[in-house]
């Protein structure tokens, strides 16, 4: 039997939140696990000074993932280099495992376009802000690879809330009929900014919508960074494999929680009770695979003190570098609407550039 | 000697489909009944037969969907020409259209970038029911980051719309259904594109600038003839592609008369001809002779074909309001 064959609530488990054992342990060598903790604890540091760096004013509006570590770490180990990542907003996490530079994260939420340009080698798409837009774009592109006869496999983010959009139901809806090679992965964290899951779907979980779409779906606990991992492997393996069996799309749902704000634009207690929080900082799936790691003598507190250091210095580094950007020039605006500026846009920026260099740059930024 | 064939605009629509599928093998035609229907205005006819429903694609009926995957698509490198059956359909797919249609090559700075074409039939005056008339050109011409083209010839659809294709931008290729089977031309069978971006000269004319484009080329034009008997001459401007604007051409044509007209079939509030005298304001003033007129669809929700009539810039209303630009 495969994690597809289970009932949509018979929720996948690895370890629980004592870190004990309770389900099938993914076949990682000890590099990989601490590599993964380390990457986790990463997240999560990197997460704390972002929203820090917004308070300062040295950063706008920011989305916080903690909490989310397990299902973003544990879902972008199982991806290949040749995979693709469609994101929505929130998977700093994801997206780094997966090659894009931190300093490239900072430097969207600080407002560069630039953020978005990964390296050419990180298969990364940029941020989707909209809810749920992204999910038609995740199918076409594997549907893409799927035509060329490439067997790349393409997993792509999103939250609870997006599953009561039209373009999940699209998106999915063409994933199943052509058969593509996409994992959809429902980050359910329970609040859509103030929304609570049950208002968003009378199902009885996320995961069973997949039936609709005659696709897989399985939930997985989100907060089990193993469980997560087996989970993606699993059905990343069955969208490279076109003779398997099976569907190739997955709808995977990873029930988790979001720690903190919607964005530190948002003030959760507004709407949720601590009590909850708690029990659930109860599940922290860092601590959990912390448990675990050192109960198999893979890691102590010298191995934990080296990777809180070195995280620490990592997102130093990378704060630094992205603040060291200069502000990018207002030829930047227009370089890239058209492979080729047109004419009256060339003339827009003309204008604007003589009479700022008549005016100065202070003429036009804010203080 | 190139050979050609007596096309009308949509056989050419289709023409031009089939010798970009045959140049291009990133090129894929979807969208709902384009495949084995070919069409329901038989843009598509026997490509399916042709190429094959990996190349010409039956999708599931959602728009969204069409749009959404074929920026997927574009973004991995193809080339996607989605088609939406009727542009009063287009609006579940405006969100892909606008947030990321418009915005993937500058949102990564260059690396994305999304090389497809959105064909939808557009306008008035085919006796069609709700939502199958109108003309709303204008949501995409606001839209930066999408070029949008409208042809109104056979020869120059084909054309336009091979260039289109190759366009490493996004394309809304609106196509005015009035005239799809209006007239014929010899189009050739060889592939070839005319330039995104270059409006057409129809007619000449020293008394007025009439600057118009898709099916409403045909009655001012007729308008410009019956007024020619008069002793007025109107020089026709074709705009072709309304994003972005030939205003070289535009202020050339006016600078010439002095006196102009906008005529297109979208109401009048923030549509096109607003914008073409606001570029006559900013860069011909002094030229100016008399207030420049525009002739469009009334500010009212597109009729059901009972009144359609009278909503549509007829030849009638086109040559009155020329005739105010010239005695004025």
């Amino acid at each position: 039997m495969t994690v597809f064959d289970r009932a949509y609530d018979d929720t996948v488990r690895v370890l629980d939140e004592d870190g004990e054992v309770v389900g099938d342990v993914p076949d990682l060598d000890d590099d990989s696990l601490v590599e993964m903790y380390r990457h986790m604890r990463l997240a999560r540091h990197f997460d704390g000074r972002a929203v820090s760096l917004q308070r300062q004013g040295r950063m706008g509006t920011y989305p916080p993932l903690s909490g989310q570590e397990g299902a973003q770490i544990g879902s972008a180990y199982a991806l290949d280099a040749d995979d693709w990542m469609i994101p929505s907003y929130r998977e700093h996490g994801a997206a780094l495992v997966h090659g894009l530079p931190l300093k490239q994260t900072l430097l969207y939420w600080m407002g560069h376009e630039d953020g978005n340009n990964a390296p050419p080698d990180v298969n990364v798409f940029p941020v989707a802000v909209p809810i749920a837009s992204q999910v038609p774009h995740a199918t076409g592109a594997a549907w893409a690879s799927k035509l060329r006869g490439e067997d790349d496999a393409f997993v792509c983010y999103f939250g609870d809330g997006a599953t009561s959009e039209g373009d999940f139901h699209e998106g999915v809806n063409f994933a199943g009929v052509f058969d593509t090679p996409t994992v959809f992965f429902c980050n359910n964290n329970q609040w859509a900014i103030s929304v609570p899951r049950e208002r968003q779907t009378r199902s009885a979980t996320l995961a069973q919508k997949a039936e609709a779409y005659g696709i897989d779906g399985v939930q997985v606990d989100g907060m089990d960074p193993l469980a997560v991992y087996s989970v993606t492997e699993a059905a990343l393996e069955k969208a490279r494999d076109p003779d398997a069996d099976r569907p190739r799309p997955t709808l995977i749902e990873a029930v988790q929680y979001r720690f903190g704000a919607h964005t530190t634009a948002d003030d959760p207690t507004v709407y949720r009770d601590d009590d909850e929080v708690e029990s659930w900082k109860r599940k922290d799936p860092i601590d959990r695979l912390e448990s675990y790691l050192r109960g198999e003598g893979i890691l102590d507190d010298e191995r934990v003190a080296e990777i809180e250091s070195s995280v620490e210095a990592q997102v130093a580094d990378a704060i630094d570098a992205a603040e060291s950007m200069a502000r990018p020039d207002p030829r930047e605006l227009f370089e890239h609407a058209y492979a080729e500026l047109p004419p009256e846009l060339e003339r827009q920026y003309e204008e604007f550039a003589a009479l700022r260099d008549e005016r100065g740059d202070a003429a036009f930024l804010e203080d | 000697m190139t050979e050609t064939q007596n096309l009308t605009l949509v056989q050419a629509i289709r023409d031009g489909l089939h010798t970009e599928l045959r140049e291009d093998e990133d090129m894929v035609v979807m969208g709902q009944d384009v495949g084995k229907n070919g069409g329901v205005f038989r843009a598509t006819e026997g490509l399916f037969d042709e190429f094959g429903g990996d190349r010409v694609i039956d999708t599931p009926l959602a728009e969204s969907g069409i749009v959404g995957t074929a920026v997927g698509m574009a973004a991995m490198g193809m080339r996607p020409v989605p088609e939406i059956q009727f542009s009063g359909f287009m609006y579940p797919g405006f969100d892909q259209i606008v947030s990321h249609m418009a915005r993937f090559r500058t949102r990564s700075r260059g690396r994305f970038t999304l090389p497809m074409t959105l064909r939808a039939p557009y306008g008035g005056g085919i006796r069609a029911p709700e939502h199958h008339s109108e003309s709303k050109e204008a949501f995409y011409a606001h839209e930066a980051g999408l070029k949008v083209v409208i042809p109104s010839t056979p020869y120059e659809a084909k054309g336009l719309l091979a260039a289109s294709i190759r366009d490493p931008d996004p394309v809304i290729f609106l196509e005015p259904k009035l005239i799809y089977r209006a007239f014929r031309e010899e189009v050739p069978e060889e592939p070839y594109t005319v330039p995104i971006g270059e409006a057409a000269t129809r007619r000449e004319g020293d008394d007025v600038a009439v600057f118009t484009y898709g099916a409403m080329t045909r009655p001012t034009l007729e308008a410009a003839e019956t007024l020619g008997e008069e002793g007025i001459e109107c020089e026709v401007v074709d705009l072709r592609t309304i994003s972005p604007l030939d205003r070289e051409a535009i202020v050339e044509a006016f600078e010439k008369t002095g006196r102009a007209v906008v005529v297109h079939e979208a109401p009048k509030t923030g549509g096109l001809a607003g914008e073409i005298t606001a570029i006559l304001q900013e860069e011909a003033l002094l030229y100016q002779e008399a207030p420049i007129g525009r002739v469009t669809g009334f500010d009212v929700p597109y009729p059901l074909y009972a009144l359609e009539d009278y909503y549509l810039p007829s030849a009638a209303r086109i040559e009155d309001g020329i005739l105010e630009a010239v005695e004025f």
